[in-house]
């Protein structure tokens, strides 16, 4: 069964002007994790206020646990959660506070309210800074705060908008942890993302979203065979380059590329580890010694690329709307080039 | 029935950040008491009043209504700042009826009113106010005060969630309510004014709240009466009409936007 089903979703802004959503499908299937990755811009965001309830599409249907987005929004947010970088909590209370304060809002009453802020508190091991203003807590703590309070009516359908996006490494970590557990309690999640390693790690199958539309769409080894198989690489000093190449035109069999920046020899292998070894072994018998050795295989950047033709870069500086920023840019960038 | 218990809950929201933060309620009932302060001792000596008891008898009416009339200045930030940082998104995912966030706001701003007036009064008080109409019309009077704050409150509304920045809501509001307080008969009387500006007093919300005031606390008015207009020689009906306007007209517009808020 399709937990959640999205469909031609547009979405203009500025009297049409700017397109964030221009045709946008896509499904989850029930108890599963879909990832939805793309740079900043793409429609992320838009696509998870739709289906939350919080934005009307100009046209296009929408569904979430089989219940229609736009004709009943209300019986949707009985069974929904949002959580992410446009949800927040009150930063001036306790993270107790804000949990009782939402367990209400779900209509628990006072006393299940507070038993259900404790749970959670556990459970996301919050339960020493519960008493704590959430202003003092790191960037982790309010993240996983944040997670809880979506968490309060145990909903069937989780939307995690972009959930470590400014996070520390050991905060990710922390955060990727907890969601795996919430995956295992069988939640259906739709989780937006502009980490290519994130939605590797979490998702079981993975939408690539550019400009408004999915462009692909399939488990990330479905998108990495896309892109091509592996490629063996090799890195040599600058005077052993040509013989390098030879031999991996020998064992590849097709096209070779040679990196002289990166003193690189590459080319797609079929064979996979055979051809690896036996790289190895003819570069021992020329007597050549490679700095590296090894077989790639395609990283979500490289689908990235190969389908949208850009990098998706993770911190893309946005250009400033407003002139005045702009103009103090241009002027320190000037600055800095003096020095 | 849940949507009073939703709203409830949301003010309850606002209480207790008075309670985790308590320096708010510090520095909003400090700036009144210090109005008190600076009106009755800077301009008390230099405008005549011709009420027993002086200057301050007048002045504190029209210091409650000043402040109460500022109250749209903290709905307007309070809601710009939930807005901005994402707690209206969350709330408005949530299953509670419509007009809980806003009502609950404004119900959280008229509980705050109550201390403030109290502080103000007790303030007043030992700098020599002494309303003499009586137990009943001196809460009279502050009631009225109440409720004018909780329809000032869903202009506030409006202005919180039509800025894209709390600091704009906070110009915003002190642009237009400042001059509107001054332009009253709060402070000094109107006949000093240039003949246009004492009608555009005359009719002023705040001259005729003011006004009002004065006579429930017990005072004669005189510093309103510059054209014998319905608005000077009927100020509590007036200021009725005033309220349930302001809140007939602001209310369904204001939770009207509150659905849409996010909308764009």
């Amino acid at each position: 069964m399709k937990s959640v089903i999205a469909e031609n979703l547009v979405k203009t802004y500025n009297k049409g002007s700017v397109r964030a959503l221009d045709g946008l499908s896509l499904e989850v299937e029930e108890g599963t994790v879909l990832g939805v990755l793309g740079p900043n811009g793409a429609g992320k965001t838009t696509t998870v206020r739709i289906l939350a309830t919080l934005l009307n599409p100009d046209s296009g249907h929408a569904s979430v646990g089989g219940i229609d987005v736009l004709k009943s929004p209300s019986e949707v947010r009985k069974i929904i959660g949002l959580s992410g970088q446009y949800a927040a909590v009150d930063e001036t209370l306790t993270g107790w506070d804000n949990l009782v304060m939402f367990g209400r809002l779900y209509h628990l009453n006072a006393n299940a309210a507070k038993a259900r802020a404790e749970e959670l508190l556990e459970q996301f091991s919050l339960s020493e800074s519960g008493k704590r203003p959430i202003r003092t807590y790191s960037g982790g703590m309010r993240r996983r705060l944040d997670l809880a309070a979506s968490l309060i009516v145990k909903p069937k359908v989780l939307f995690l908008d972009e959930p470590t996006t400014g996070l520390d490494p050991r905060g990710r970590q922390e955060m990727w942890g907890v969601i795996d557990e919430l995956v295992k309690g069988g939640v259906t999640i739709l989780l937006t993302t502009q980490y290519l390693e994130e939605a590797d790690q979490l998702a079981d199958e993975i939408a690539v979203i550019d400009h408004g539309k999915v462009i692909a769409r399939g488990t990330s080894d479905q998108l990495k065979l896309q892109v091509g198989g592996e490629r063996l690489e090799i890195i040599v000093e600058n005077q052993h380059l040509n013989a390098t190449n030879e031999i991996v035109a020998r064992i590849s069999g097709s096209a070779t590329s040679i990196d002289e920046g990166m003193r690189q020899v590459s080319a797609p292998v079929t064979t996979g580890s055979k051809a690896l070894i036996e790289a190895a072994r003819a570069l021992d018998e020329a007597g050549i010694h490679p700095l590296d050795i090894g077989l790639k295989r395609p990283s979500l950047d490289d689908v990235f690329l190969s389908l949208t033709g850009h990098v998706a870069e993770e911190k893309k500086e946005e250009e400033p709307t407003d002139p005045r920023e702009k103009r103090r840019r241009i002027k320190e960038a000037k600055k800095g080039a003096k020095k | 029935m849940t949507a009073i218990t939703d709203a409830l809950v949301i003010m309850k929201r606002q209480l207790l950040q008075l309670v985790r933060v308590p320096e708010v309620l510090i520095f909003s009932t400090i700036q009144p008491v210090m109005f008190v302060l600076l009106f009755r001792y800077v301009f008390g000596g230099s405008i005549s009043s011709g009420q027993p008891g002086g200057y301050v008898q007048l002045l504190m009416p029209g210091i409650f209504v000043q402040t109460v009339a500022f109250t749209l200045a903290g709905t307007a930030v309070g809601l710009a700042a939930d807005m901005q940082k994402g707690l209206i998104d969350r709330f408005r995912s949530l299953p509670i009826s419509r007009g809980a966030v806003v009502f609950g706001r404004t119900l959280g701003d008229a509980a705050l009113n109550v201390v403030v007036l109290g502080v103000m009064g007790f303030a007043g008080f030992v700098v020599g106010w002494r309303p003499s109409s009586g137990f009943v019309h001196i809460v009279f009077g502050f009631l009225f005060l109440l409720v004018f704050g909780f329809a000032m409150s869903w202009i506030g509304v409006i202005i919180g969630l039509s800025v894209r920045e709390e600091r704009v809501a906070q110009n915003l509001v002190f642009i237009s309510v400042f001059p509107l307080t001054f332009l009253s008969n709060a402070f000094a009387p109107t006949t000093g004014m240039p003949k246009a500006l004492q009608y555009f007093a005359e009719w002023n919300p705040v001259s005729t709240m003011v006004a009002a005031c004065r006579e429930l606390f017990g005072l004669k008015n005189e510093f309103g009466a510059t054209a014998g207009s319905f608005p000077s020689s009927h100020p509590l009906v007036m200021s009725l009409i005033y309220m349930v306007l302001i809140m007939a007209v602001f209310m369904p517009i204001s939770i009207r936007k509150y659905i849409k808020a996010a909308n764009k």
